[in-house]
This record gives C-alpha cells, structure tokens and sequence, in this order.
C-alpha cells in the first residue's frame, strides 16, 4: 500500500491520544478479546510437558518434560497418522490446483455468455454445501446401488458391485475427488479474474501473427496468471496439514481406518474421548510447528525464485 | 467473420463436452438426493432411482419435520446464523475501521497482533479446556462468541476502506464528527458490498458448521444444529449401508437413508436460494481479500 507509506509516522503525543481517545478504547478492547481468544489457549501448550490432570489444573500438575512426545513418536499408529495426513493434504493441495487453474481457462474459453455465466454459477454450489451434506451425497453416488456401482456395471467394466468404503485403495482418491467436487468452481473465481485482469492487446497480437487457442492459452494466459497461482500456492502449503478432518471423520471407518485417520483425528480420540489432553496437546503442537515450517520454506523459495512471497 | 481451423473448431466441442460433464457431475448427486427424498424408503432400498421418485411421498419430510431435535436444530441454526453474522460483521468492521485510520498510533501493531491470529493457534484441546472454564460449553454462545472477530475478514474490510478517499474522514472531522459518527454515518454506507461479502462468509459458515455442536454441545439436545442432526443420521445410515437387508425388514417405510435425503435437501435449500443472487459479492470479496495488490 504505497499511499500508507507517504504519510510520516505518527508521534505518540497526550494531544493525539486524547484526540483518539475512543479508537484506543475500542482498540484496547480488541485486543483483550483476541488475547482471551487467540493469545491464552497458546498457555495450554504447556500441558503437553505434564501429566495434566483437570482436577490439579496447570498450575499443578506435574511437569514431566518430553515423555509426551517420546510417546508419540514411539507410536506407530501417530507415525501412520503423519503419513495420511501428509499424503492426503498433498494429494489434495495439488489436484485442487491443477483442476481450478484447468477449469478457469477452459470456462475463459467458452464463447457463449449465457452457457459461461449457467455453468460458472452451477459450479459454486458445492461449495456452500456443508461437508456432512458433500459427504452425504457422495456416499450415495458410491453406495452399492448408486450411480458408479450402476454405470461401471452396465459398462461391463467391474462384474459385481464394488463396496467403495470398506477397501484401503480407494480412501485417498474418495477424498481427493469430494475435494474437488466441492471445491473446484470456488477455487477457480480467482483465477478467472486473473485472466480478466490481462490484457486483451496481448490476445490480438497474438492472433494476428497466427497464434492457435493452445498457443494463446500456453504463452500468454498461463504466464498472466502465474504470479496469483504462486501467491495461492504459498498461502495454502502452511494448510496442508490442515487438509484432512471434516471427510476423514465422516467417511473413516473400522475397515479403512489405517489410511483414513488423520493428525486431527487422533488428537480427538486421544483428548476429548481418552481425555489425556497432554497427549492431545502434543500432538497438536507437533502439527502446528510442521505448519510453520512448510510456511516459512515455501516462503524462502518464492523470495529466491524472485516471485511474490507473503512476507 | 474468419474461418475457424480445424484445430480451434475440435477444442471447442471437446470443451463443451468437458463443460457439459462438469455440469452433470456437479448436479447429478445433488439432484439424485432431491429424488431420494420424495421417493418411498423401502422402495429406495431397491436401487435404481436417480432423477425422478418411482414411488413419490412426501412421508420423509413429515417424519423430518416431526423429529423434535431437527425442529429444535433448525431454530438454533437460524438464531446462530443471524445473531453470529450480525456480531461479526459488527466487529470486524469496527476492527478494520480502526486499524485502516491514517492518523491512529497503533495501526500496524494491531493489524500484527491479528494477523498472528491466523498462523498459530493454540489447538483443539487448549481451546477446549478455555471455552469449559469460561463456562461457554453447553450454552448457545459457544457458537457465537468465540471466533466472531477474524482476522481474514478484517483483512478484507480493511483493504476495502483503505481504498475510500481520506477527505471523507476530514471533512467529517472538520464538522465536528466523532469517531463513532464517521464510522457508522460515513464509513460504513460506503462499505455496503464489501459487507455484504463477509456477511455472506460469515452466514455460511455458522451455518455449515457442526463440529462445534458435536465438540462443545454434545450432551444437550437443546442447543443441536441442523447439521449435526445430519451428521447423526449420516452415521445411522452409513452403519446401515453393509446390512441393507435390515431396512428392507423393517415394518416402517421410512429408512435413515431416506430421511437423511429429506433433511439434506431441507438444510440447502435456503442457501440453494439465495447464493445465486449474492454472486457478485463473493466474487469481489475474494478477489480483493486474495490478490491484493
């Protein structure tokens, strides 16, 4: 924001204070909420260094150093975790990219205003679907007499019904593909006003020396909008730990939990239903500083591939 | 008019197609579930319906309607949606309102102190144990108070009013206009699509959410959500969908699985309605609040 950086630094000064004396207030009052908030629940980080118990609190409960996280990692189930979670997000991260980066340039390329505009709002709905709806929905178009089972039959490729949630194989691309189907409309507004966004000159010249659709597509579209697929793919790395709760606990059952749990799922079963909110915490601490981690490396090598990085 | 080459002619009806299958995959189970939820249960149990009920009734949405938890999911639902959109807004904008002043001493540590906010988090357990000893479990307001003010919308406020012009601020001041007046009488009017962006986000997401009420509410039936509710009858049917033969026995022509359908269909029906007309806000909202400039 360069118009921000023009202006001189304020003093601090009583009359200044006194002159804004309702913004400090309501600031003051801000920051005590997102204090409470945001700022107290990182003091529980401490629990994952005790035994805590609720009944002594954390002022005294007894500390007993990394046992915790030696737990953890000793656990194989916590190293499974990892993996799915690591897996899952990816797999996640970078289907959902090439989708709506794929569906973006392809709805640009529709000619017909009113067949782009049906199509572009058809395909936000998923998004404002509740992921028990998306589910929901899915679980159906994959029961044993929903539509795939039915289509994959009549095509003679599969000889009897295929039960989709109970075989190992299939848990990540089920994932993977309700991502997708609820979320490649969304993540494509962005893109789509990227393209907008480049200038039409570039599209004639292009034409005028005989340039074809791909051409067009692949040397000035592509390129246009590289800076905005940069930008959002450093925003969503720090996620990508965070890419797996809402569809795993759905759709996770006894037969697949091996490739369906994720982080945020154990922390669940081991805090709240085990209530050993130590071992919950640790967890949660181990996914939080990966998190900061991926930011900050992703952030690193934008900066030294010369592109647009957060901060 | 130029002659189209062979080459752009074949990438337009291979992009039809593509358009066309989107289009079909994104309805297809949404309109196949609409089918389910007028068709009779046991029949549904046979298989085979996809766009049109065979045995139409309306028997799932009466039973839907009926079940005191949906009744009473729906009314909190309603309540956290209008009082939660309503306390964010308030919020945010206020928050954004402070930090996009010129002249206020603490701008850049206060947007800091917030923007923090949205990379490190305490985690589900802290959290927990906070909202339990502020006695926020079990009460409606554990869906409203905490997470009213976030950072990402008062990111996108305050790129929106940073973009006003500062005269408006002067010129109110230099009448003798305090700070309250020139937000709610002379910020604020301008702000009204960037508002209606995160009111939007904000509506949604109250009413989308669920885990809240499975986390911080699971023991009273009183403060449930609608997709909770779901979320209950998801897992009854998805326990049912190995033993279909258990529907088909049962004397009642009503199944989980129809049921579910029913109250899908209830649960998106107002956001079904309404995101279609909002389309311009959320597309600004997103462009400004993701490519800033």
């Amino acid at each position: 924001m360069s118009r921000g950086k023009k202006q001189a630094k304020q003093k601090i000064t009583w009359k200044e204070i006194k002159r804004q004396k309702v913004l400090l207030i309501w600031a003051a009052l801000f920051v005590i909420y997102g204090f409470i908030f945001y700022y107290l629940p990182l003091g529980g980080w401490i629990m994952a260094f005790q035994n805590y118990k609720p009944k002594t609190g954390l002022l005294h409960s007894k500390f007993i150093g990394l046992d915790k996280f030696k737990f953890l990692f000793g656990d194989a189930t916590f190293i499974r975790v990892i993996r799915n979670t690591l897996a899952m997000g990816t797999i996640n991260l970078v289907t959902s990219f090439i989708m709506a980066i794929v569906f973006a340039i392809l709805l640009n390329e529709v000619k017909n205003v009113l067949g782009k505009k049906m199509v572009q709002t058809i395909s936000y709905l998923p998004h404002f679907l509740s992921w028990i709806i998306v589910t929901g929905i899915l679980h159906d178009a994959l029961s044993s007499t929903g539509i795939v089972n039915e289509i994959l039959l009549k095509l003679g490729i599969i000889e009897s019904q295929i039960n989709f949630f109970a075989h190992e194989s299939y848990f990540w691309p089920i994932v993977a593909f309700s991502n997708l189907w609820k979320e490649t409309g969304w993540n494509a507004i962005i893109y789509l006003a990227a393209i907008t966004a480049i200038d039409p000159s570039l599209y004639e010249a292009a034409s005028i020396d005989g340039a074809g659709r791909w051409a067009k597509i692949r040397y000035i579209t592509l390129p246009g909008i590289k800076p905005t697929i940069m930008i959002l793919l450093l925003m969503n790395v720090g996620n990508v730990l965070n890419a797996g709760f809402e569809v795993q606990y759905i759709l996770g059952n006894g037969l697949v939990q091996k490739v369906s749990q994720t982080i945020d799922i154990y922390v669940l079963n081991w805090g709240i239903s085990q209530n050993d909110y130590s071992l919950g915490t640790a967890a949660g601490i181990f996914k939080s500083a990966v998190s900061i981690v991926l930011i900050l490396i992703a952030n690193r090598i934008a900066k030294r591939s010369g592109e647009e990085s957060l901060f | 008019m130029k002659k189209k080459s062979l080459g752009d002619r074949i990438f337009e009806i291979c992009n039809t197609i593509f358009m066309v299958a989107f289009v079909v995959i994104t309805l297809y189970p949404v309109l196949n579930t609409l089918a389910i939820s007028f068709n009779d249960g046991i029949d549904t149990v046979r298989g085979g319906i996809h766009l049109i009920p065979r045995k139409f009734t309306l028997q799932n949405y009466y039973t839907v309607l009926h079940k005191q938890n949906m009744v009473t999911g729906a009314y909190i639902t309603v309540l956290r949606t209008v009082v939660g959109t309503f306390l964010a807004l308030a919020t945010n904008a206020l928050l954004a309102f402070i930090v996009s002043r010129k002249r206020f001493l603490f701008k850049s540590q206060l947007s800091l102190f917030w923007v923090i906010t949205m990379y490190v988090n305490g985690g589900l357990i802290p959290v927990f144990l906070l909202y339990k000893n502020l006695h926020l479990t079990g009460t409606f307001w554990v869906y409203v108070i905490p997470g009213t003010v976030s950072a990402f919308n008062m990111l996108v406020l305050r790129t929106y009013m940073v973009g006003l012009p500062d005269s408006l601020e002067e010129s109110a001041q230099l009448d003798g206009a305090g700070y309250m007046t020139i937000f709610v009488k002379i910020i604020s009017p301008l702000c009204k699509p960037v508002y209606a962006t995160v009111a939007l986000f904000v509506a949604v997401g109250q009413w989308n959410s669920w885990f809240d009420a499975m986390l911080y509410n699971r023991m009273s039936d009183k403060y449930t959500t609608l997709q909770y509710e779901l979320m209950k009858l998801l897992s009854s049917v998805m326990q049912q969908s190995g033993s279909a033969d258990s529907a088909r026995n049962s004397a009642n022509s009503i199944t989980p699985a129809s049921i579910r359908a029913a109250a899908t269909i209830a649960t998106m029906l107002p956001i079904v309605c309404l995101y279609p007309f909002l389309q311009r806000y959320f597309v600004t909202g997103l462009t400004i609040g993701g490519v800033k400039e």
